[in-house]
């Protein structure tokens, strides 16, 4: 064991000494590497991070929200729709919401407008998300109108601002006290918007959504799970999508590996040539040359992923935020937590590292079985 | 579906090692129709150039698919979120009717592959090549195999459609389930466990024993070590019980089976402090600290191992082979030995520290 050990050392130093010797050229090679590693690492990061942050804001939602429908479209819930499903056994809360959207010309955006269940929204003062703050250049303290869809405008305080780690769910968000809410919207009395359930036992939630359709024919129940399974399978499938787009790029990269490895210089041919002529077997000369490509391939995927990570998590994914993230007016800022998957590594493993070696094998082969007298003559 | 990264990822991969074998065959062909390494004739030379080539890249073909079956498995389980009722890898592979046989045929072509690698290196190992047409008449064998993997995978990633309501490993691994996996579950955990650590006992001394009794590559009958003999020690050098090799094919086999009766009966018990939840799945979990890893890893490797040394003992007379054979499997008992003697102490750690108390 020893010996081999030692055998393989020797080997990598021979191998670090012979890939010095041509810097030019192996530099060129290792930068593409890393290109190419970076940008697949910044996607899978990217898309990873957005993930998880989803299923972080999910984690406090109610586990079933339940809307009513008229003829297909989202209605109000009326008046003794929560006594009418009465005591389901498994529900823990049940209470009804009331939100609504509001167009604003002045930003052309629409704001969610809310009111808290636990209350502590003060009559006539708003409590304000950072981004509406940041558009409509709002501070503490001042006043702001909206023009009611009735016609009549009506005045606000802003009480506070909502923290910026949650800008992600709240970015377009204004609370109010519910009796503003009712008059401003001209809400309908003992109307909600939906009603939201909270379930302790996750494998109950089925059997209560089934329940509440079965008591409420014209309602739908929208389970907690469902969004995450939609969040998960758009974010893993916009990451596929982008790297099926990129898979030319790793094409064009295994061409490039296998060119740069076919195309031995004389000088590399006649090392080979003396390598062998001095003892060296065919099988010693493939295992330098897979060393090599470990090592180039180590090096490229160690920076480019580090590189990405910087990307990703300092610089803000830059160059495909467009892409991951969508676009909105009112869109927020938000720091994404860093988060590394194994999954994630391994995948890009397979698609960077697999096609390098995949493409230089043959290349390498040639290399090795070229004989020393005639690269010597 | 298909658009997930890592199912690219692991078709690429199967893709690519098809293609790779494929490529391979017609060679495997010719070396069997014409290889004879008295012969100094020009095609002869080509032939034996050819096989660097091929080897190598055959090396990287089927590590590349153990590789693949980690990520599958993990893939899997992580999938799970996607479906409607899964809650684990149970629930991805049981999606549509390709998913398990697809996870059955990865696992195939990985104790095939270390098989035939482990040839592969013993033949490299002797000057005259004595395995060479054994080694590509196996690769072709080998390609049915890989094919139909790659093709059920293929069906597989297909037919995975997001509006599938999919069954939970509690209904495939409970103790009232008419299957195979039901049946296992509802072992007795006693019993299950007397067999458990009877047959891990087994296989690791069966192991333990050729590691120690073929170390240098020669049958030393069980003795002192060598050292202490000096120069007799030559005679300690008789036939040793020559089936020895077979049987620790054998008993890694059977401790394959009993290691996974064992998880699925009462090890998962432990784990997940339940006193009837058998999924053999959902230790592999990150809410479990992924800790079902720590089992299969050193479960699988020491299964391979313990296979190769029963396929080397055809070849323990080929006279080129006498010393290398020997020195081989001596080196892939003691792996074997060693990795299921870190499952059985991995499993019965995880036991200990459990917080269910299952007898008494």
């Amino acid at each position: 064991m020893n010996i081999w050990i030692e055998q393989q050392r020797a080997l990598i130093d021979f191998t670090l000494a012979s890939l010095a010797r041509r810097k030019a050229r192996n530099l060129g090679l290792l930068a593409v590497y890393t290109l190419l590693v970076f940008v697949l690492a910044s996607v899978a990061l990217f898309s990873h991070a957005l993930r998880h942050e989803a299923t972080r804001v999910l984690a406090d939602a109610p586990e079933i929200v339940l809307q009513r429908l008229v003829a297909g479209r989202h209605d109000l819930i009326p008046p003794g729709y929560l006594e009418k499903i009465g005591n389901i056994r498994g529900v823990q809360k049940m209470e009804g919401r009331l939100w609504g959207y509001y167009y604003d010309p002045v930003i052309k955006a629409n704001y969610t407008f809310m009111v808290p269940s636990a209350g502590g929204v003060e009559r006539g003062t708003i409590v304000i998300g950072a981004a509406l703050e940041r558009v409509r250049g709002l501070a503490l303290e001042t006043g702001i109108s909206f023009r009611a869809y009735s016609g009549k405008l009506y005045s606000f305080v802003v009480a506070d601002i909502l923290p910026h780690d949650s800008e992600l769910v709240s970015a377009d968000l204004v609370l109010m006290h519910e009796d503003d809410f009712r008059t401003f919207f001209e809400f309908p009395a003992g109307h909600y918007t939906d009603i939201a359930l909270a379930v302790a036992n996750p494998q109950e939630v089925r059997n209560i959504a089934a329940k509440l359709a079965a008591a409420l024919p014209d309602s739908r129940p929208i389970l907690r799970e469902e969004m995450l399974r939609t969040y998960a399978s758009i974010f893993a499938w916009r990451e596929g999508i982008v790297l099926a787009i990129l898979s030319g790029a790793i094409l064009a990269f295994a061409i490039l590996a296998w060119d740069k490895a076919a195309g031995l210089s004389a000088e590399e041919k006649r090392e080979i040539g003396i390598l062998k002529a001095i003892g060296w077997e065919t099988g010693d000369v493939i295992r330098m040359k897979i060393w090599e490509g470990v090592l180039i391939s180590l090096t490229a995927f160690l920076v480019g992923y580090v590189a990405a990570y910087l990307h990703v998590f300092r610089g803000g994914g830059v160059l495909f935020e467009p892409v991951l993230k969508g676009w909105a007016v009112l869109y927020p800022r938000f720091q994404l937590a860093p988060e590394i998957d194994g999954l994630a590594v391994a995948t890009l493993f397979f698609f960077t590292v697999v096609p390098y070696t995949a493409a230089v094998l043959v290349p390498i082969w040639r290399a090795a079985t070229t004989d020393p007298d005639a690269v010597m003559r | 579906m298909i658009f997930q990264p890592a199912i690219i990822a692991l078709l690429l991969a199967s893709g690519l090692g098809l293609a790779m074998l494929l490529a391979a065959a017609p060679f495997a062909v010719q070396v069997i129709r014409h290889w004879d390494i008295q012969s100094g004739a020009e095609r002869q030379l080509q032939l034996e150039r050819r096989t660097y080539l091929f080897s190598t890249l055959l090396t990287f073909v089927l590590a590349l698919q153990g590789m693949a079956l980690l990520l599958f498995v993990f893939n899997a389980d992580r999938m799970a979120v996607l479906f409607v009722g899964a809650m684990c890898a149970v629930g991805t592979l049981s999606v549509n009717p390709y998913g398990f046989p697809a996870l059955l045929l990865q696992m195939a072509v990985f104790f095939l592959a270390a098989i035939w690698l482990v040839i592969n290196h013993v033949d490299t190992r002797a000057p005259d090549y004595p395995l060479v047409r054994i080694k590509y008449g196996l690769l072709l064998a080998l390609l049915p195999v890989l094919a139909a993997s790659f093709l059920v995978q293929l069906q597989y990633f297909l037919g995975l459609k997001a509006n599938v309501i999919t069954s939970c490993c509690g209904s495939l691994f409970s103790e009232s389930s008419q299957a195979l996996s039901g049946d296992l579950a509802a072992l007795p955990p006693a019993l299950a466990m007397l067999g458990f650590y009877g047959v891990l006992g087994a296989a690791v001394a069966v192991a333990g024993y050729h590691a120690w009794t073929h170390r240098g590559g020669f049958k030393n009958h069980a003795g002192p070590p060598q050292v202490l003999l000096g120069p007799l020690g030559g005679q300690g050098r008789t036939a040793a019980f020559s089936g020895g090799g077979y049987l620790v094919a054998l008993t890694s086999g059977g401790a394959l089976v009993a290691a996974l009766t064992g998880i699925l009966s009462f090890v998962s018990l432990y784990i997940y402090e339940h006193p009837h939840h058998h999924c053999p799945f959902c230790i592999l979990k990150p809410e479990y600290d992924y800790q079902g890893y720590w089992l299969y890893i050193p479960l699988f490797v020491a299964t391979a191992a313990g296979l190769a040394v029963g396929a080397l003992q055809f070849f323990r007379r080929v006279p080129s082979l006498a010393t290398v054979v020997p020195a081989t499997t001596a080196r892939l008992a003691g792996i074997a030995a060693a990795g299921y003697l870190m499952f059985t102490a991995i499993a019965t750690l995880m036991m200990l520290r459990s917080n269910l108390i299952l007898f008494g």
